[in-house]
């Protein structure tokens, strides 16, 4: 049993172990990779947010790494200087052919507390499973998750629990549904 | 014609337009004074008459209060109307987001304000129904590092005085936007209510938070109203939330009567009062803050309290009534935080929210501090800089 609520295996319960269920394996093994962070701080602290986005690169790199070594290579993210606007690129292969989306978020003052509300602006109002702005809708698992979590839990995270499997989920349906089409991307 | 004859024409086509610019009525005067005349001009007498009736002492005063809507969407609109029709002082709207076609299965706002931003065809409306409030709207996000201490500083700055708001009112629909309210509450001491309604359309609830004194929004997980669904067979296929405009009115309503009661001063404010559209069910209770609390301005507030309570004489018993009696019959309800399908939380959670009412649960359990927390971490002393991390970050 992979450590994801960081609890040892006697400390499982049934009601645990229903919603990691909803966590597919291919994810639990991605997470059990991703470094957990150390400090608890949010943009408003000054200088242990420094600290905490340090933390928060080295996590995200080892995870791309992952992820290339894995050849499952899917997004890429940077920030501004402050680390409080993050912005990048997220992809899915499907049938041989890459789909691209912008992906970007702020850091909420209350982060790590709450996770940061990951957007892919150009699917607005395309499917229902998103808020407005294009905020993506994540299960009812990822919040009690993050929670569970936080502050051990970063943005690779929100990436591998949240916004991966949302893509793996509805890309395909919106190709299928023919809202999503495939448009030539020349690598910058 | 008459020059008579041309004036008065003149005089009634003016007021035609009037008429025609202001969508049918033209708007009234501002009334310097409330007055409880009963006339058909008045429109503060029904009001007023709470006063003849015993029920308020003194409602006048209601127009020097001012007070916060964040997020004025289904809940936050109505709420807004409400207060605008008791005739508030002053009202500041926080809202980021743009009227929509697809909110109109909701009350106050209408089609023909798809597009405009909600705070602004909000104030429009609202000052229209009522020119005697005064309004300041702010088109932002409150949960940015950006915009939080502007808003904060509203909070603080913004009554009719130039003080702080009498209470903010948190309307907004997500958690990361309650606990930005939470935070900015408890870091200025700043009285607040708490709305929601469940993304299933059929609960909701209000909580009362006075930091230090009652649990902040960040004390517990967030306490919510069991609906009797099970979690697992709610159908979430294809869509986000659903929503009433019934219940979203009901929770309005609640939270509203609940502002006026705490600001004119009459009946008992509830500290947690929860709907349950499926049996009409309404629990109330009070949440005790915990000492453990994640937000050390709410532990700095408790502090604060205890050592108020310590420095106070010992006066005759204090009523505090801890737990208000449920108010059903025969409800064989069986919900609690434990029932026969979810086996007790993991050994390892806290359960700091001893003594809830009928009806209410957590959403989820946290984990105790104490943790087991075996799992690799991040280097620590990584020499590495910000500037290089973000450069190797970039060269992937």
């Amino acid at each position: 049993m992979l450590l994801l609520v960081l609890q040892e295996e006697s400390e499982y319960t049934t009601a645990d172990r229903v919603k990691e269920k909803m966590v597919d394996r291919a994810t639990r093994t991605t997470l059990a990779s991703i470094p957990l962070l150390r400090t608890k701080a949010g943009p408003r602290d000054k200088d242990a947010w420094v600290v905490r986005l340090k933390e928060e690169y080295q996590t995200l790199i080892k995870y791309v790494q992952n992820n290339k070594e894995a050849d499952n290579d899917w997004f890429r993210l940077e920030s501004n200087k402050e680390g409080t606007r993050w912005f990048g690129k997220c992809w899915h292969i499907h049938e041989l052919l890459k789909y691209e989306f912008d992906v970007e978020f702020d850091i909420p003052v209350t982060y790590p507390a709450t996770s940061p509300e990951i957007k892919l602006p150009e699917l607005d109002g395309k499917t229902a499973k998103m808020y407005r702005g294009g905020r993506i809708c994540l299960t009812d698992h990822f919040k009690p998750l993050w929670a569970r979590n936080e502050p051990k839990f970063g943005i690779a995270h929100a990436m591998a629990l949240g916004l991966g499997p949302w893509l793996a989920v509805e890309i395909p349906d919106l190709i299928e549904k023919g809202v999503v089409t495939y448009t030539q991307k020349t690598d910058s | 014609m008459s020059v008579a004859e041309l004036q008065k024409k003149v005089k009634e086509l003016e007021e035609e337009l009037r008429r025609v610019k202001h969508g049918g009525a033209a708007p009234r005067e501002k009334i310097t004074e409330m007055s409880g005349e009963v006339v058909d001009t008045n429109p503060y007498s029904r009001l007023m008459a709470l006063k003849r009736m015993g029920i308020v002492s003194d409602y006048e005063k209601i127009r020097t209060h001012t007070v916060a809507v964040v997020g004025v969407g289904g809940v936050g609109s109505v709420t807004a109307e409400m207060l605008t029709r008791c005739g508030i002082g002053k009202l500041l709207l926080f809202d980021y987001d743009k009227v929509e076609l697809a909110n109109m299965n909701r009350l106050f706002f209408q089609p023909h304000q798809a597009g405009l931003s909600k705070v602004e065809a909000a104030a429009a409306t609202l000052e229209s129904i009522n020119p005697d409030v005064t309004f300041e709207t702010h088109n932002y996000n409150v949960t940015t590092v950006d915009n939080f201490d502007h808003f904060m500083s509203r909070i603080q700055n913004g009554s009719l005085t130039g003080g702080s708001v009498d209470l903010v009112l948190s309307c907004v629909d997500n958690f990361e936007a309650r606990m930005a309210v939470n935070r900015a509450c408890n870091e200025l001491s700043q009285t607040w209510f708490e709305s929601g309604v469940s993304e299933n359309a059929v609960s909701g609830h209000i909580q009362f938070l006075i930091p230090g004194e009652t649990a902040c929004f960040d004390c517990a997980p967030p306490l919510i109203v069991a609906s009797q669904i099970d979690e697992r067979t709610l159908k979430r296929e294809g869509v986000c939330a659903a929503s009433l405009p019934t219940t979203m009115g009901i929770v309005a309503g609640m939270l509203v009567q609940n502002v006026l009661k705490f600001l004119l001063n009459f009946g008992t404010v509830s500290y947690y009062l929860g709907y349950n559209a499926l049996s009409d069910f309404f629990p109330t209770m009070i949440v005790r803050p915990n000492p453990q609390c994640e937000d050390s301005w709410c532990k700095k507030r408790q502090e604060e309290y205890q050592a108020k309570l310590a420095a106070q004489p010992p006066k005759e018993k204090e009523v505090i009534v801890e737990e208000e009696e449920v108010v059903h019959e025969d409800n064989d309800w069986g919900i609690s935080l434990v029932d026969e399908d979810e086996p007790a939380p993991p050994p390892g959670t806290t359960s700091v929210v001893s003594g809830l009412a009928e009806g209410i649960t957590v959403a989820y359990d946290r984990p105790a501090p104490t943790a087991n927390t075996g799992a690799e971490e991040v280097g620590a002393d990584d020499a590495t800089s910000l500037d290089d991390l973000m450069a190797q970050m970039k060269a992937l």
